[in-house]
Formats: C-alpha cells, sequence, structure tokens
C-alpha cells in the first residue's frame, strides 16, 4: 500500500463493507499515502497563525500545548456561536444515509469514516458531549456507544485531523442531504479549530505564506512572474506565428484588472491556458482595444487561506480589492479557478467589500451589463468570453480543435458554490466541433471532484488522490471508450494540475486542458499565418494535407 | 445483533410496560393519565423554543447555498430558478419543493461497481417514497386525532377521515374482523413506512454502522405508537367516548382521569408522551432546523448583493507598500511600474 498502490489493488478492495468493529470504536490508523506532511512552522509562524511547531503525523507525540482541549473547546464554542449553519448541522443530522455514496473519497477508499454523515459525526461526537444537556447525560448513563456522545480526546482529535484532511470540501453531499447539510462546512470548522493547534497540512500552510509575501501560492517574485509571462510569449509565437504584445503589468489606470491562479503560470498544462488568456487579450486589444492589466502583487487568484481558516482566506483575499483599488481600474475579471470562485463569489464581497470604488463590470466590446456581479465587481471569465461569443465578436476556426474529442469537467465549487455550468459549454460548443458529456450523475451539479482539492494536491498523498479521483476517472474512462474522448476540459487550475497524474493513473490516453486553451486555438487573428500546430506544438488534424494540397 | 437498536427496542418496551403497570398494577392513573402529558407537553415547548432560539441566535455570516442548477448571469443563459435561486421568490420555491417534497432526497442514487469496475449511479426512489409515506401519514394520523379534541369535529378532520378511509377494506372472520370500524389507510401506511425505514437501518450494511441508538429509538417508539393505536381500533375496542372526555379535559386544562378504557390506552398515550418530551432533546429537531438550512435558504445573489457579516472584523494584511518595500529593485529593474522609484 502507500504510494505505489497498482489500479488494480486499489479497485479491489472498494467493496463498501464494513468494518467489524463500530466506528468509535476502530481507532484511526494513519497511513503513508494518505495523509499530507505537517505544515512547516516557519510557515505557520509568517502568517501569525496560532502555536507554530514541529511535529509529525506518525509519531506519538503531537507536541501540543497542555490546554489543548480548552483550547478546541472554546474554539468550538465561537464557532457555534458565529456559524449557525455549524450549530443546525450539528443538531440535525437523522443519519438517513443519503449522504453515504456521494461522496468520492468514500467510493474510492471505502473507508467508512470517509462517508460525509461519519465524518460530521467525528465532529457531532463531541458536541454532543460538551454541548448539548441530554447528550451529557445518556453518556453519563449508557455510556459512549449508546449515547453517540464522546470526550475529546487526542485520538479523537487525530482522528478529525486525518479525516478533515481528506475531504475537498467539494459539497457533492449537500446537493443530496435532505437538509442541505453541508460537509464543507463541517470541514471548515474541523480544521479553524485544528489550526488553532497548528495543526495544519505543508501543502496548505506554505502556499499560505507564499501568498501573503509574493501574491501567490508559488512564492512567484514580480520579476520571474514577469519572466514566465514573457516566455509564454515567445512561445506562442514558435508554435502560432502569431506576435502578441507582451502583458501589461500593475498598469495604473487600466480598464480592467485580471485575476488568475499562479498555478497556470508555473505548470503544464495549466501554462497552456494562461497563453490562451495572452492570446485572447491580445486579440481583444488588437480588434477592439481593450485595456486589461495583470498584477504581481495580487498575482494569485487561488485561496489557500480557505482552507486554513475564514481569517486566513480574508487576509489573502484582500490583496484583489487593494489592487484593483490602487490601479484605479474600473472592474475585475477572474480567470479559469475553482475555489477562487467559491472566494470570490461567496465570500469576498462579504469579508473585503463593499468595492464602492469600482465600477458596476461592462463589457467594453459588447457592452453587456454584468447584473450579476453588480456589487462584488468581478467577472468570470467564462461569463466574459461567453457573451463574446454570443455577440460575433471572436473570429473563431473551431476545426482547429478537431484533433481533440473533448468532454468537461465542472469543478466543484463553480457548480455548487456559484452555478456556472452553461458559460463553458457554450464557450466550448463553439470553438470545439466534438464534445461529448459524461454520464448525467458525474457532471453539472452532481460533478465529483479531482479528489485533490481543498489543499491536498500534494505530493505524498497520491494514494488519496487517485482513490478521490476514481469516480471522476472512472466517468472519463466511459467516455473515452465510448466517444475516443481524448481532452478532459476543465475551468479550474487544481484541476489542471492534478488531472494529468489522476489520467496517467486511470485513463492513460486522456489529456488534460483549460477553456481558454481551446478558445485560444480556435480564434483567428486577423491577418495571421496559417496554423500547423495548437498551442502545445501538437500538429493540427489535416494541417499537413492541406499543406500538401497547395 | 447490534446493541444499538436492541438497546432501543428494550426501552420502547420497557417504556410501554412501565405504563401498563403504572395504572394496572400501581393504580397511579393521575400520574400517567394527567401529570405525564401535561410535563410532556411543557418539555417539548420549552426544548423546542430553546432549540429554534439557539440557532436563530447563532449568526448567518455568509452566504452559502449549495447551488444546484444554472446561475443567473448572461440574460439569454436559462437560469434554473428554483434549485439555484436568485431572489425571495426562488428560495421560497425551493425551501417549498425542500420540506413538502423532499426535493434533494428525491435526487437519491446508488453507487456500484459494475463488469470491469465502471461505477455506475441507479436512481434510488424508495428512501424518497418511504421518507414521504411516513411524513404525510404521520400528519394525517396526528389531523385525525383532532376528533378527539373537538365538539364537534372540525369539518375538515371529517374530510381527511372520509378521503383516509376511502378504501373499504373488510375481513370477517370468527377470530378476526377488520373492517369496522372503516379502515384507515394512514395509520398501516404509517406502519408500513416505519417498518421500511427500520429494516433500511438494520439490513443495509452502511446505514446500519451510521445509525446510534438514537435513530431507532424514534422508529420504534412511533412503531410501539401506531401499533397500539391500531389495536386499539380494530382488534381490543376501547371506549372511544370516555377517550374523547378525557382529551378535552386534557385540553381545556380540565383533566379528569378516564375509567375503564383498557390498558392499551395508556400504553399508547404514554409512548405518545414520550415522544412529545423526546422531540425537541433529539434529531427530530430536524423538523425546525430545515427552515434554517443556510446552504438551502439563500438566494445565490452573491456578487449581486452584498451579504453582511455583522462579526466581521478588520484583519492584519500585506499591504502593496510592504510588498513594494521587499521587491522594488526586482521590479524595477524588470521594468516592472512602482509607487516609489528608490
Amino acid at each position: 500500500m502507500g504510494n505505489d498502490i497498482k489500479p488494480e489493488e486499489l479497485l479491489a478492495r472498494t467493496d463498501f463493507g464494513t468494518p467489524a468493529t463500530g466506528w468509535m470504536d476502530t481507532p484511526v490508523e494513519i497511513r503513508e499515502g494518505m495523509y499530507c506532511y505537517a505544515a512547516n512552522p516557519k510557515s505557520v509562524e509568517y502568517v501569525g497563525l496560532p502555536y507554530p511547531h514541529k511535529w509529525d503525523p506518525l509519531e506519538e507525540d503531537w507536541h501540543l500545548p497542555d490546554n489543548w482541549q480548552q483550547i478546541i473547546h472554546e474554539g468550538m464554542k465561537q464557532r457555534l456561536e458565529r456559524f449557525r449553519s455549524f450549530k443546525v448541522f450539528m443538531d440535525i443530522c437523522v443519519r438517513c444515509g443519503a449522504c453515504a455514496d456521494k461522496c468520492h473519497f468514500y467510493l474510492g477508499t471505502g473507508d467508512p469514516k470517509n462517508m460525509p454523515v461519519l465524518r460530521a459525526e467525528l465532529l457531532r461526537s463531541v458536541y454532543r458531549n460538551d454541548f448539548t444537556t441530554a447528550g451529557k447525560i445518556m453518556k453519563k448513563v449508557f455510556g459512549k456507544k449508546i449515547s453517540g456522545a464522546r470526550d475529546l480526546t487526542i485520538d479523537v482529535l487525530k482522528e478529525w485531523w486525518y479525516y478533515f484532511f481528506q475531504c475537498t470540501e467539494c459539497r457533492r453531499c449537500s446537493v443530496f442531504c435532505p437538509y442541505g447539510i453541508d460537509t464543507a462546512e463541517i470541514t471548515i470548522m474541523g480544521r479553524e479549530l485544528l489550526n488553532l493547534l497548528g495543526l495544519n497540512i505543508d501543502w496548505i500552510a506554505t502556499p499560505v505564506a507564499n501568498c501573503y509575501r509574493t501574491g501567490n501560492h508559488l512564492g512567484i517574485q514580480p520579476h520571474a512572474y514577469k519572466d514566465m509571462l514573457d516566455f509564454f510569449v515567445d512561445d506562442i509565437e514558435e508554435f502560432t506565428g502569431i506576435k502578441v504584445d507582451p502583458p501589461q503589468l500593475n498598469k495604473k489606470g487600466a480598464d480592467i484588472l485580471f485575476i488568475t491562479p499562479s498555478g497556470d503560470v508555473f505548470a503544464d498544462p495549466g501554462t497552456y491556458t494562461c497563453m490562451g488568456y495572452l492570446m485572447l487579450f491580445d486579440y481583444l486589444k488588437k480588434v477592439y482595444g481593450l485595456d486589461i492589466t495583470w498584477s504581481t502583487y495580487a498575482s494569485e487568484g487561488g485561496n489557500f487561506g480557505f482552507f486554513t481558516s475564514h481569517e486566513t482566506m480574508k487576509r489573502l483575499n484582500a490583496k484583489m480589492y487593494a489592487e484593483a483599488k490602487r490601479l484605479g481600474v474600473k472592474w475585475i475579471l477572474g480567470g479559469e479557478c475553482g475555489h477562487m470562485w467559491r472566494v470570490i463569489h461567496q465570500y469576498m464581497d462579504t469579508v473585503n467589500g463593499p468595492a464602492d470604488f469600482l465600477e458596476e463590470p461592462v463589457s467594453p466590446i459588447t457592452g453587456t451589463v454584468f447584473e450579476n456581479a453588480r456589487s462584488t465587481k468581478m467577472v468570470h471569465i467564462a461569463e466574459f468570453t461567453a457573451d463574446l461569443i454570443k455577440h460575433g465578436k471572436l473570429n473563431l476556426d473551431p476545426s482547429r480543435n478537431d484533433h481533440l474529442k473533448v468532454t468537461f469537467h465542472d469543478s466543484c465549487n463553480p457548480s455548487r458554490g456559484m452555478g456556472i455550468l452553461e458559460e463553458p459549454r457554450y464557450v466550448i460548443k463553439n470553438v470545439c466541433n466534438h464534445f461529448y458529456e459524461m454520464p448525467p450523475n458525474t457532471i453539472r451539479e452532481q460533478t465529483f471532484c479531482c479528489g485533490s482539492g481543498a489543499g491536498l494536491n500534494a505530493g505524498e498523498n497520491m494514494e488519496l488522490r487517485m482513490s478521490g479521483g476514481l469516480p471522476r476517472a472512472n466517468a472519463v474512462k466511459y467516455v473515452h471508450e465510448k466517444f475516443g474522448v481524448n481532452m478532459l476540459a476543465c475551468i479550474c487550475a487544481v484541476d489542471r494540475a492534478v488531472f494529468p497524474a489522476l489520467m496517467e493513473y486511470w485513463v492513460p490516453e486522456v489529456g488534460v486542458t483549460g477553456l481558454h486553451e481551446l478558445v485560444a486555438n480556435a480564434l483567428v487573428f486577423p491577418g495571421e499565418p496559417e496554423r500547423t500546430m495548437d498551442l502545445r506544438g501538437e500538429p493540427l488534424l489535416g494541417a499537413q494535407e492541406d499543406v500538401d494540397e497547395e | 445483533m447490534n446493541l444499538n437498536y436492541l438497546f432501543s427496542f428494550t426501552v420502547v418496551v420497557a417504556l410501554a410496560m412501565i405504563a401498563w403497570a403504572g395504572i394496572d398494577v400501581w393504580g397511579l392513573n393521575g400520574l400517567f393519565c394527567i401529570a405525564v402529558p401535561y410535563v410532556a407537553a411543557i418539555l417539548f415547548i420549552i426544548g423546542f423554543a430553546k432549540k429554534v432560539l439557539g440557532w436563530a441566535d447563532s449568526y448567518v455570516p455568509f452566504r452559502i447555498p449549495t447551488t444546484c442548477g444554472q446561475e443567473k448571469s448572461l440574460p439569454w443563459i436559462k437560469q434554473n430558478k428554483i434549485d439555484n435561486p436568485s431572489t425571495t421568490t426562488g428560495v421560497v420555491m425551493r425551501m417549498f419543493f425542500e420540506i413538502v417534497l423532499f426535493r434533494s432526497l428525491f435526487r437519491n442514487t446508488k453507487a456500484k461497481f459494475k463488469d470491469n469496475y465502471r461505477l455506475s449511479y441507479r436512481w434510488e426512489i424508495f428512501l424518497w417514497v418511504a421518507a414521504l409515506a411516513f411524513h404525510y401519514a404521520f400528519a394525517v394520523v396526528v389531523l385525525r386525532h383532532l376528533r378527539f379534541f373537538f365538539e364537534p369535529v372540525p369539518q375538515f378532520v371529517q374530510l381527511l377521515e372520509k378521503a383516509d378511509s376511502f378504501f373499504r377494506f373488510e375481513f370477517f372472520a370468527p377470530f378476526f374482523k377488520i373492517g369496522l370500524p372503516g379502515v384507515y389507510l394512514s395509520g398501516f401506511v404509517l406502519l408500513g413506512a416505519l417498518l421500511f425505514l427500520l429494516g433500511r437501518r438494520i439490513f443495509l450494511g452502511q446505514v446500519r454502522y451510521v445509525s446510534l441508538a438514537s435513530d431507532y429509538f424514534p422508529l420504534f417508539l412511533i412503531i410501539g405508537i401506531a401499533a397500539s393505536g391500531i389495536l386499539m381500533r380494530y382488534f381490543a375496542k376501547v371506549d372511544v367516548i370516555a377517550i374523547k372526555e378525557f382529551a378535552m379535559g386534557l385540553a381545556s386544562l380540565h383533566p379528569k382521569v378516564p375509567e375503564g378504557v383498557g390498558a392499551i390506552f395508556y400504553v399508547h398515550l404514554f409512548l405518545v408522551s414520550v415522544l412529545v418530551a423526546y422531540f425537541p432533546y433529539s434529531k427530530l429537531m430536524h423538523a425546525g432546523g430545515i427552515f434554517l438550512s443556510p446552504t438551502r435558504n439563500l438566494a445565490n445573489n452573491n456578487r449581486e448583493k452584498r451579504h453582511i457579516n455583522p462579526w466581521n472584523y478588520s484583519v492584519k494584511t500585506h499591504t502593496y507598500e510592504e510588498y513594494e518595500e521587499e521587491f522594488r529593485e526586482k521590479m524595477i529593474e524588470a521594468g516592472i511600474p512602482v509607487e516609489k522609484e528608490q
């Protein structure tokens, strides 16, 4: 077992059986391949989060402060008062089990504590014991098994840590819950509590510290950020023959500020999406005079703070409005990213608004008023591009994507925390001729997580990631075998970072792309030279024959 | 065998025995017929109010609806106004479907690996059917019981009874008669749905694994209530006139101990009292909680209308000035505009 587990071995254990011992009597076993390394205390300290210390999940002693139980108890109390979601969700679950097999981690690992209901019970059992009179009395009289209430022991805490970092906050269970109980809320609270004791994972803590300092998770400094974008400009010329202007950076008085996840600047295949943005903006600038700037200070759309605590989320997110204000832009355009959009859509205006220094977003090209973003003043690029296409503002040749058979993965957060379902599909259908949907139970609001979201896209937890991504990969495999799909499109930077490994593991012949890579392939620049390659340098279908005929 | 359901079953049986013994052995009629129902009612009112007020006391800092359909965005894209509402009307519709028709549960699927490890998802409607059947049958039964509290019996109760006994079942044999008085469908649907829900908990491994004693207890309790009710109505006939007098006395706060109505009635009454008292301190409060669930009762108009967090506090951020201070030289060298040239 561990990270070298084979697909067959992984599948063989998914029999959905239940252990002989009840879940309260089944101790947690922290297993290699299933967890992420402990947070580097320097990262925790850099952003001033509580109790930075060195510890190792595999060791017996986690070096907690003496009063750790009190810290958690008080943390829970405060959160029960602050979040009605938390309080109501602690009280009303009837354990009907409808959520059980909706979780990709349960489907992939077969571990019953990955059923959303049990994940919540891990916390709920302590809530019952500490915060309800009935629970307290029942436990005194009948014991923990009958009462479902238990003391917060070190083993319980370890169990929290293990399983709250085996949840990607994707909200799929919440779609099926008759009361809308959202495990993402439970996990968010659980992680906030763990963070009170410095128990974060490093794959979250260090990006957070990086983002705080340099403006992005990857710690790319401003000059390097510029270098990378300039490098893409060269690549674009090499593969398409089109000379785009280097993007404007930190330009005061531009019309629009563009913010996207730094992951797309850094690693394939996200880089191709980034090149897609550059080409689209250059096209719009040359044809319609679009004035857009990127920022090195706000060079991160994603927000790993959201996986730490609400407060950290707010602290990292603050840069977006601050930079928009400093640069004096009219509104903000956001790139393709999942949890970034959960934060922007459902939190940003509340935590860091009102953005009264910005204007109601209007597309300078089509004149469309984005009424749905009237207050937050931030528009999703899929909305922006769909509007351009609808108004016939882009000259597109979808046959340039004919070498691709595309399916679309709805990313969790944009689908279940926002509802952006049709816009990306509309764009894809206009830039590709071959588009195939995955089965209905695996897309749109029922979409399956990539298995690596919410900060779990590390390298040391590969077994967990491959298990969690199983349901998604399984649906891709289905359309791959049925329709010959060879490209998985998505609007999320974490997806682009993690799907290549997942596809490699489960469906090796399928590549991964962002929406705007496909757009850029199809986009016909005025007077551009005949294209023979896509943005990856792959030959276009028929390009060779055409040349021969001429 | 599972400790959780054995325990709950034993408790319910014990409760029934206590009621029986309390009246027939110890003769504590006043306690069981008057004190217990009143105490139960008081516990219910206080507990329910406390719980709901407790929830209401907590803040709703963020607008976090779970969106289950297309958002409102561009005018030519059709929004799913119910599953992803952007207006109060939409939210009311969503809540209506959720509360009255259990919309989310209706989506339920069952995942299974088929040949060659293909994951397939089957629409699983039985939980939804049983849940609806249980709740509606229970509601009809409760409403029918209003006939014991009003003289004359309200029109709507009479209508409901008529509808409920629409299908006539009659079976007469020397030792087993059913059909007189007319059979109410609701009682049997209630019992059937309860048995299904219980069977599901006991026989489905996953559900059994997550079930607590407090999940079995209300099932056994309501089964006990339904069974004793059915027994009284069709088999061990009780003095309905006396029961009605007693019920009206209770309701008008002039309680009088009923005489000679048979032990089964006391069992029924006691189990109902236990259920009423238990309700607000248990998971049964989902009845109230669903109205306050923030993933369902808020509009997804986040970017259009600012949501205010009453406890929003200011935080320390890394300002642009601090950022430029650290990277100024590199920025200048790379030709990135800066605020201060040195």
